[in-house]
């Protein structure tokens, strides 16, 4: 019977629960309220759905609050008793094999179908499924009861004068609040994660090791030298702006001074595209079309250098992924990040010194040059840091053209790897949260986080700066 | 008077002057005009080279092979059960080689050949069939038509993508004498001048030899391989079929540059799918398996429903999660909250979150859901989750946005009439705001449907070969199938991997679509 309990779908029920004794409390609640309005005199201070509401919010808080609790601690408790109670010959297993072993039983658990185990397993996982029946049963029964007393008490409180609007709409400004403070929140496990998971990686390998070492080996020899990865993050970052700042500004500039009100209202949306494309396109763009096309043009380079006599070997690498591949196209990916940015800024330029430029007879390109892309250049550089920062963070053009050979060279054809190609290949693989590999993929996420959060803040604030002038 | 001496005679050097800054005015509007080109030339060759690939794959051969269901070989003794015949795919497919044993007497007992020709079909390829037999117990004993995808690599070769070769008529055949072990002696007035010319171009002057390129013979249903040639006669060694083939009208020479060595498909591979097409048994039809079937470590027979499918779930958690909370914050912000320091740092953390890189969402994801709440991998729950985190910060700026766009008269008129601030917000202030907060939770979602890199670090990257039926199963999203199939090394799975780009983008336009659509229709300027 126990056993049966503990394999009832958990999620599912306290969902429906959570509806049921709400929608139960908000009908209790109403048809209360009602009764009231027609027994009084005097005029009821809410009207009949809010006491409802009010009852409602009496019977699914505490019940929402027992279900996450039940969430949170349910199978670790199940974990601690059942490890208390397990024969005396597991206590030679690691706690990491003890957790693994568990982690079984709770497979086993799940399907019901543990033919063919040993008679220990066996036993293990039906104890499992006793506690967890158990654990079950009583959260059930707490929960009835919870919204039961729940409506009970707030049943009792409803009077005509009962001010059930006001009491409901706080309720429901602490619910917005607390949505909003969903965003800190996420900041927060963000550095948190982060922060806790490369302590420990820095406890096994010095912080200053890895920010200056210049070998990084982390899937074999544990090598943490992670001045290859910045070096190729910024390298290919470079090859990046170096595409898009020119075209994205330039696109900006003739967008926003020379082109057609029809052309830009058509140019623009399809420029917009390249930022909708999923990157995983890119990647793929860069692996089938640009590499190879970069590759074969390294090699002619190299023939035809050599047929000159202007080397003796190959100058370029030619590899297969290349910095300069992946970076062509994220360079494409970045654009329009430059080029809206920096038109709505080049927008934002009162006509009134366009005005004045053309008075004093410069033509229409010295204004721009001279008046309106210095008058705007505050929100351009933002622009172009924003470009940058995303750049940095870009994972799949990187992951799938770049390559993985952690080196420094300056030639772009031979391949290097980023933070963020390392963080994937790093966190890929089956291996455990206690190894310095998988714990060294956090510590680059930090300094990735750190790099393009300064990027945005600098940027952000310059916008600020730069609006309040013209505003 | 200064002026009119001025304007009267400008000197040369300032006329130079003028000539040099029109110039520059010139080239300055023609960069950006460049810029713009090279932008949108950039967008375009990406999308025609992915969509080209796509329409290839959009289409492939099956072969129809007429098969009796002998019951002693796919219902036999003791597993005759409609659930035994749907697992019998060794019987199925023994049915279909038997087929193609007939078709090509010439395997016979051979080893290599038999290899060969199995590569055909591959086993699973007869599962459909299985299953319908198993549904349908009539059928065992009846003869029916098995369709069947072909290898992926044949399949390459008659879309003119594997293999390159150039097919040239031969003349006609006057005398044909058979010399020893099966190898004949062709010949006809300047019956190979063309294919001779056809070699010199190629830059070679003899076939056969190893590592020289192969000239095939085809005529009718059989086809052989040249090894000696000049321009009256020829020898040739035949590969399938019967030599009297090449008697009536001109044969067709193919000409294949890769020598047989270099490719994954033989000569007689490429006489057996030939002779299959000329007998009519090759049918190039849409390929709705990409639809229809899940991921397959056969190119021929992998699809992407189990990844469109992860997609939904996924999406809808996210959707669960990060519209509601994403919405309500953006009311808090813009229609409760006191301007103090804690609504300061909130609003600048969600600036922040919007640019933070989605890789660093995907680490979150691992430590917190994976490590630390022991949520399970490659689960649709975890992944939808973790886009939902990176999604709500983009529901909430553009919530903001249209909440904003309402005018503060509705909330003036609402409120004068004695309605709370909660009941302005809820009942008059929100459905005005209605299209322009699901526009933004749209594009906020068509986001991180595309998304790839944190999915990869929760580990939806696995091979999942079965449909996801809820939220916590194993599964994968299309934007992962998408870059798995990249990393694929054979060569068909490139056009595989574009058709499946195409149908996320698809989906992604679709989204998009219903963006423009609602603005054009709801969208109203206050």
């Amino acid at each position: 019977m126990l056993q049966q309990l503990g394999q009832l779908p958990m999620g599912l029920l306290l969902i429906a629960l959570i509806a049921v004794f709400g929608s139960a409390a908000f009908f209790l609640g109403r048809v209360r309220a009602e009764r009231l309005l027609v027994a009084t005199t005097s005029r009821m201070h809410s009207r009949p759905n809010y006491h409802g509401y009010y009852v409602a919010m009496w019977a699914t808080v505490p019940v929402v609050i027992v279900a996450i609790a039940y969430a949170i601690f349910a199978e670790d408790l199940t974990r601690i008793q059942l490890t208390r109670e397990l024969p005396s010959s597991f206590a030679r297993l690691s706690p990491v094999e003890l957790q693994s072993y568990l982690e079984s039983v709770r497979m086993a658990a799940g399907t019901a179908a543990s033919a063919g185990a040993d008679r220990v397993f066996q036993a293990i996982t039906n104890r499992y499924l006793e506690l967890r029946g158990l654990i079950n049963t009583a959260t059930l029964v707490l929960l009835g009861l919870m919204a039961a007393v729940g409506i009970f008490l707030a049943q009792r409180r409803l009077k005509p004068d009962f001010r059930a609007r006001a009491l409901v709409e706080n309720g429901m400004e602490l619910v917005l609040f607390v949505c909003a403070g969903v965003a800190i929140a996420t900041t927060a496990g963000i550095v948190l994660s982060l922060l806790y998971e490369s302590l420990q990686f820095f406890q096994k390998v010095s912080a200053w090791d890895f920010l200056t070492g210049t070998r990084w080996n982390a899937q074999t020899e544990a090598e943490f030298g992670a001045l290859p990865l910045f070096f190729g993050t910024f390298m290919i970052a470079l090859i990046a702006m170096l595409v898009a700042a020119p075209i994205g500004l330039f696109s900006a500039i003739f967008l926003s001074e020379y082109a057609s009100p029809r052309a830009r209202a058509w140019i623009k949306p399809i420029l917009e595209i390249l930022a909708g494309i999923p990157t995983v396109v890119y990647g793929f763009f860069a692996l089938l079309v640009v590499a190879p096309a970069i590759r074969s043009a390294a090699l002619w380079f190299n023939e035809t250098a050599i047929q000159l006599g202007l080397a003796s070997e190959p100058i370029l690498a030619a590899q297969p992924t290349s910095a300069l591949a992946a970076g062509l196209v994220m360079g494409i990916m970045v654009i329009p990040f430059v080029s809206s940015l920096s038109d709505d800024v080049i927008n934002a330029v009162p006509q009134t010194l366009r005005d004045a430029a053309y008075a004093l007879g410069a033509t229409k390109s010295e204004t721009v040059k001279q008046v309106v892309v210095p008058a705007a250049l505050p929100g351009i550089i933002a622009a172009l840091l924003l470009a940058v920062s995303r750049a940095i963070g870009e994972t799949m053009i990187v992951v799938m053209a770049a390559g993985k050979s952690a080196r420094i060279s300056m030639d772009p054809t031979s391949d290097l790897t980023t933070i963020t190609v390392q963080i994937v290949s790093l966190m890929t693989g089956e291996t455990g949260f206690d190894d310095p590999k998988t714990l060294s993929a956090f510590a680059l996420g930090l300094v990735l986080f750190i790099v393009t959060l300064a990027f945005n803040v600098v940027a952000l604030r310059v916008v600020k700066k730069y609006r309040e002038k013209y505003d | 008077m200064t002026d009119k001496a001025r304007k009267s005679a400008p000197s040369a050097a300032s006329a130079k002057h003028l000539k040099r800054r029109r110039a520059a005015d010139f080239r300055f509007r023609y960069y950006g005009l460049t810029a713009i080109f090279v932008a949108l030339g950039a967008l375009a060759v990406l999308v025609l080279t992915i969509g080209s690939q796509a329409v290839s794959a959009a289409t492939y051969h099956v072969v129809r092979y007429e098969v009796t269901l002998d019951p002693a070989v796919i219902a036999p003794e003791g597993a005759s059960s409609p659930q035994d015949i749907s697992r019998n795919v060794e019987g199925f497919y023994s049915l279909v080689r038997d087929n193609l044993l007939t078709t090509f007497p010439e395997v016979g007992e051979d080893r290599m050949l038999r290899r060969e020709i199995s590569d055909f079909v591959t086993r699973l390829a007869v599962l459909p069939t299985a299953r319908m037999v198993a549904e349908k117990p009539e059928l065992v004993g009846a003869n029916i038509t098995l369709t069947a995808p072909l290898n992926d690599d044949l399949d390459l070769y008659l879309k003119g993508q594997g293999v390159r070769e150039r097919k040239l008529p031969a003349g006609v055949l006057s005398r044909i004498e058979t010399g020893a072990e099966g190898t004949y002696r062709l010949s006809g007035t300047d019956a190979f001048a063309g294919v001779m010319a056809g070699l010199a171009v190629a830059n070679v002057d003899r076939p056969v030899d190893a590592g020289q390129p192969d000239v095939l013979l085809s005529a009718g249903v059989s086809t052989g391989r040249l090894t000696a040639i000049d321009a009256g006669s020829a020898r040739m060694e035949l590969l399938t079929g019967r030599a009297e083939d090449f008697a009536q009208g001109r044969p067709t020479a193919r000409i294949i540059a890769s020598p047989e060595s270099e490719r994954t498909i033989s000569d007689r591979q490429i006489a057996w799918v030939l002779a299959l097409k000329e007998m009519g048994r090759i049918d190039r039809v849409p390929r709705w398996t990409l639809l229809t079937n899940s991921d397959s470590t056969y190119p021929e027979l992998a699809g992407g429903l189990a990844a469109i499918v992860g997609s939904l779930l996924t999406m809808l958690i996210t959707a669960m999660v990060a519209m509601p909370i994403g919405i309500l914050a953006a009311v808090y912000l813009e229609e409760f909250a006191p301007r103090n320091r804690v609504t300061e740092f909130i609003e600048v953390n969600i600036n922040n979150l919007a640019a933070v890189p989605s890789i660093v969402f995907g680490l979150l994801g691992a430590a917190l859901y994976i490590n630390f709440l022991g949520m399970p991998r490659s689960a649709p729950l975890v992944g939808g989750l973790v886009l939902a985190l990176m999604t709500f910060p983009v529901v909430i700026i553009a919530s903001r946005a249209a909440l904003k766009a309402v005018p503060p008269s509705v909330r003036s008129g609402a409120l004068a009439v004695g309605a709370s601030q909660m009941q302005t917000v809820f009942h008059h202030v929100v459905p005005l705001a209605a299209p322009g907060i699901l526009t933004g939770a749209i594009l906020g979602m068509a986001r991180a449907l595309g998304e790839t890199a944190p999915l990869l670090l929760i580990g939806m990257v696995a091979f999942v070969g079965d449909v996801p039926r809820s939220p916590t199963d194993e599964s994968t999203v299309m934007p992962v199938l998408i870059f798995s199939w990249a990393n694929n090394a054979e060569r068909s799975w490139e056009p595989l991997t574009s058709a499946m780009i195409i149908i996320l983008l698809t989906f992604l336009l679709v989204m998009n679509g219903l963006v423009v659509f609602l603005r054009r229709k709801y969208e109203r300027r206050w």
